[in-house]
């Protein structure tokens, strides 16, 4: 449905199915600042071209609903989001209830999680929906008792006389308000006079969380709903020969089965569903199945073949002319390789996704990192129009890029169509573990030469991964292609860097496999971050600098030099013990800068510990320090884990780590202290879910060569192993 | 198919389920109290933690037939309202991001606090080791502990 279509009665429809009373809607077109404001809440007047979205609802008894648009694994969006529209609406959150918005882009906006992109992404458009909803009310009240707007003013979900002290609450105004020509400008409120964004007002979700009472995916029930589990090969791409069921048959309540299909980007990949009356005894069924494959008609990767593939791709990578020119007047010159792994996400909580597949349409509910995505696949794919396809998001246990992928929702759609009732589908934690998709392994190349005065002359990084984007094209990895000359940005490596380097180069190589990949929290920052920021380090020792001193000479912007200042005002950098090392790196990730410095020491058994992370964000203008303070420091755990404990590895085509005894996870006795700081500016918002990840495996990998002399170039690496 | 009666956060229920079936499935779909989580199904993450007779046990892994006549307490027997000082400290100190192990993570707690009204660091990461939380809340889980114990002195 165009927004163009919506008739008014639509509109209305839509409204009441939100669920209270009447819509104060405000419809802003989806790229946002650039554009002129439009809010209209008369759908006849729509501008084509332009989304509707309305996140605003007031009962007439006053009850404020405030939708989050964004799907809420952790990261706090559920509370970010209401404290922007709270805050310009003038309502106490404590007063308004936070509801998910379904998949809807027309009304809600596009609803993708990622990029770390809710707060930087939707400030403008939420302060707006805020302001322009709040001055709607209040010309409301102003018309009630005839006087001049500016006679009156909004607070605590009420419109004020200034004269008389008159008041009526939002509920009272709601309906006239509804009827009036949204104001074409606003003023939003200066930060100094924010009442809630910029305070850390305690999350509404997590009391849900607390007593068990949060409805995650795998929470949901339905009546009549069949419990689904698949066995899928181990060998990805692999289709069904044949399958014998005659023993899963015998298994009380299992009920169906039947193969499979499941969208891997462009291909389908076959598996046979259990299908039974209770989750139980599907996997009881799955125990007892026996499924034959066909052999898959590529070759089997393993690990080893990767890192191969990945080093031959990156010795073709050609150099670039100029390039050479430059790196070969350098004084002195330094050549690194750096190594990382395939990851796993491993949300805690697993795959799993109901569907209902209805005559009249599809509905889901599950864990869902992208609703809008879900609704556009499930309608292609079944053929059934988009606004027939209903997406429900609850809350995720975790997400992390792996619930953006719509597999999952698509099989337990293929299922409840075949069986005709309502099922939910669920992934074991092995199924999680190996089927992917995972995070890439990327391998690097970098080349670094120092001017006469020891500063970086000129800069090469080469890269080989399997490319993310090249698995939604479709297309053959392209071949490793001549590197390039002061051209390109890449986040994490050679981003932020440019600017203080006079030439600098960069060359990529895809490999390709049937291995799915897809992001994980950071994307190529998560890998592109170690390499650059352990050679920047290399460069600096090279250079006898202090690697502090020599990141700030070489990243001249300004938020870059307040950030590095900062960062040794918090550290005792200069002064560390015998049994002490330091180690620092910087860089940028979905525009929040952020910065690690570990401390590591060695204890009387000789061996090397973290004695002390502290994190510093740069993500400009923020809404919830708390939460930023969250995000960060369940960052570094996860890049603790990345770097320190656990890898994806393949033999024979398949995962081999399936479940958290092959593939240990940071625990609580791990944690070293963590101390989060935030860069007080005005610069515009930046991500803060990601953007603390990347930085912290090359700062503890420069502490330990600070420490021990010992550089590390490949990750994972075991910490009892240094010494 | 056997039937067990069990005793679930002072109710008690009777359920027709095979002996082998682990007491997590049982409490989330035959009972249908759904705090309690599926993470790992080998007793690795400890998103299943219940207490029986007081004392954490993996659900997951803890077959129906071993529960006899030992009491269950699940997360929502912890309060009615929320009060449980542990859940009061989970709060204070906005524990949970996505939440999923925090159940686990709270019935942990609590049964570490039943035993050592005041722990120090080692006791939190003894008792609190098998839990994982893939979202990285440990600093605050600790803190959190911390000043649960201070609750109740």
């Amino acid at each position: 449905m165009k927004p163009q279509d919506i008739s008014r009665r639509d509109f209305l429809r839509q409204a009441s199915w939100s669920g209270a009373g009447l819509t104060l809607a405000a419809y802003l077109p989806a790229n946002g600042q650039t554009h002129p404001l439009i809010i209209n809440p008369v759908a006849e007047e729509f501008v084509s071209g332009t989304e509707l979205m309305s996140w605003i609802s007031i009962s007439p008894a006053g009850k404020v609903t405030l939708m989050c648009n964004r799907s809420e694994m952790g990261q706090g969006t559920f509370q970010a989001l209401p404290q922007m529209l709270a805050e310009e609406l003038e309502v106490v959150l404590d007063d308004v209830e936070i509801v998910f918005a379904p998949a809807n882009p027309e009304k809600y906006g596009p609803q993708p999680q990622e990029g770390s992109f809710s707060v930087r992404g939707w400030a403008p458009r939420l302060l707006r929906a805020g302001a322009c909803a709040r001055e709607m009310l209040v010309e409301a009240a102003a018309t009630e008792w005839n006087i001049s707007k500016n006679e009156c003013y909004a607070e605590n979900g009420m419109v004020i006389s200034r004269k008389t002290q008159k008041k009526l609450t939002y509920g009272a105004l709601v309906e006239k308000a509804a009827k009036l020509k949204p104001p074409a400008e606003v003023i939003l409120k200066k930060r100094s006079d924010y009442k809630i964004i910029g305070k850390s007002p305690p999350r509404k979700d997590i009391p849900l969380k607390t007593n068990g009472s949060s409805l995650f995916g795998l929470d949901k029930k339905l009546p009549g709903m069949r419990y689904a589990v698949i066995e899928r090969s181990r060998r990805f791409r692999e289709t069904v020969k044949g399958f014998d069921d005659s023993e899963t048959r015998k298994v009380p309540g299992v009920l169906h089965v039947f193969k499979v299909k499941r969208p891997v980007f462009s291909q389908y990949c076959e598996g046979v569903a259990v299908v039974a009356d209770s989750l139980w005894a599907a996997m009881q069924g799955r125990k007892v199945l026996k499924v034959d494959w066909n052999d898959p008609d590529f070759v089997l990767p393993n690990t080893a073949s990767l890192e191969n593939q990945m080093r031959e791709n990156l010795q073709m990578i050609g150099n670039h002319p100029k390039f050479e020119t430059e790196y070969e007047q350098c004084t002195q010159k330094l050549e690194a390789s750096y190594e990382t792994p395939y990851q796993s996400h491993s949300c805690m909580e697993p795959l799993n996704c109901i569907a209902d597949v209805r005559a009249d349409g599809i509905e889901i509910w599950g864990p869902i990192q992208e609703a809008n995505w879900i609704q556009a696949d499930l309608s292609q794919r079944f053929n059934i129009p988009a606004e027939r396809v209903a997406v429900h998001m609850t809350f995720l246990g975790g997400g992390f890029g792996r619930k953006a992928f719509p597999d999952y929702p698509y099989e337990a759609a293929f299922i409840s169509k075949e069986i005709q009732a309502p099922v939910q589908v669920v992934w074991t934690r092995e199924d999680d573990m190996t089927v992917g998709p995972f995070r890439p392994g990327a391998f690097y190349t970098l080349k670094g030469g120092l001017d006469a005065g020891g500063n970086i002359h000129a800069f090469q990084a080469n890269t080989a991964t399997q490319w993310i984007g090249q698995e939604w094209s479709a297309s053959p990895p392209s071949a490793p292609e001549a590197a390039g000359y002061n051209t390109g940005d890449f986040e994490g490596l050679l981003h932020p860097y440019r600017q203080g380097i006079p030439h600098y180069s960069f060359g990529g190589a895809g490999i390709h496999s049937p291995i799915p990949v897809m992001w994980w929290r950071s994307v190529y920052a998560s890998t592109h971050g170690f390499a650059c920021e352990s050679f920047i380090d290399e460069m600096a020792h090279l250079a006898r600098k202090d690697p502090m001193a020599f990141r700030r000479a070489h990243l001249p912007d300004p938020r870059y030099q307040a950030l590095i200042d900062r960062m040794v005002e918090l550290t005792s950098w200069q002064s560390r013990g015998k049994n002490q090392g330091w180690g620092v790196a910087f860089t940028e990730c979905f525009t929040g800068l952020c910065g690690h410095a570990v401390k590591v020491t060695r204890n009387t058994e000789g061996k090397v510990r973290i004695e002390k992370v502290i994190a510093l964000i740069d993500c400009g203008w923020y809404v919830n320090p708390d939460i930023i303070r969250a995000q960060v420091e369940g960052s570094i755990v996860m890049a603790l884990g990345a770097a320190t404990m656990h890898a994806t590895t393949f033999e024979d085509g398949k995962a081999i780590q399936q479940n958290f005894d092959t593939y240990p996870m940071p625990r609580i006795a791990d944690i070293p202290p963590i101390e989060v700081h935030i860069m007080e500016n005005d610069e515009k918002p930046g991500g803060v879910g990601e953007p603390g990840l990347p930085t912290f495996a090359p700062a503890l990998a420069n502490a330990i060569f600070d420490l021990t002399g010992r550089r590390i170039r490949r990750l994972p690496f075991s910490l009892d192993e240094i010494s | 198919m056997p039937s067990y009666k069990l005793s679930v956060n002072g109710k008690t229920y009777t359920v027709e389920a095979e002996e082998q079936m682990p007491l997590l499935w049982v409490i989330r779909d035959l009972i249908g109290l759904t705090g309690t989580k599926y993470g790992c199904g080998i007793a690795q993450c400890g998103a299943c933690t219940v207490h029986l007779s007081g004392a954490p046990v993996r659900s997951c892994s803890f077959p129906v037939s071993a529960v006899g006549e030992q009491p269950v307490t699940t997360i929502e027997g912890l309060s009615e309202d929320n009060s449980h000082p542990v859940q009061r400290a989970w709060i204070a100190e906005q524990v949970p991001q996505c939440g999923y192990c925090q159940s686990g993570q709270i019935m942990s707690a609590v049964a570490l606090l039943a035993d050592n009204a005041n722990p120090d660091d080692e006791a939190i990461n003894a008792a609190m080791n098998g839990n994982i939380c893939r979202c990285g809340t440990y600093p605050r889980i600790r803190k959190a502990i911390k000043t649960a114990a201070g609750y109740s002195h």
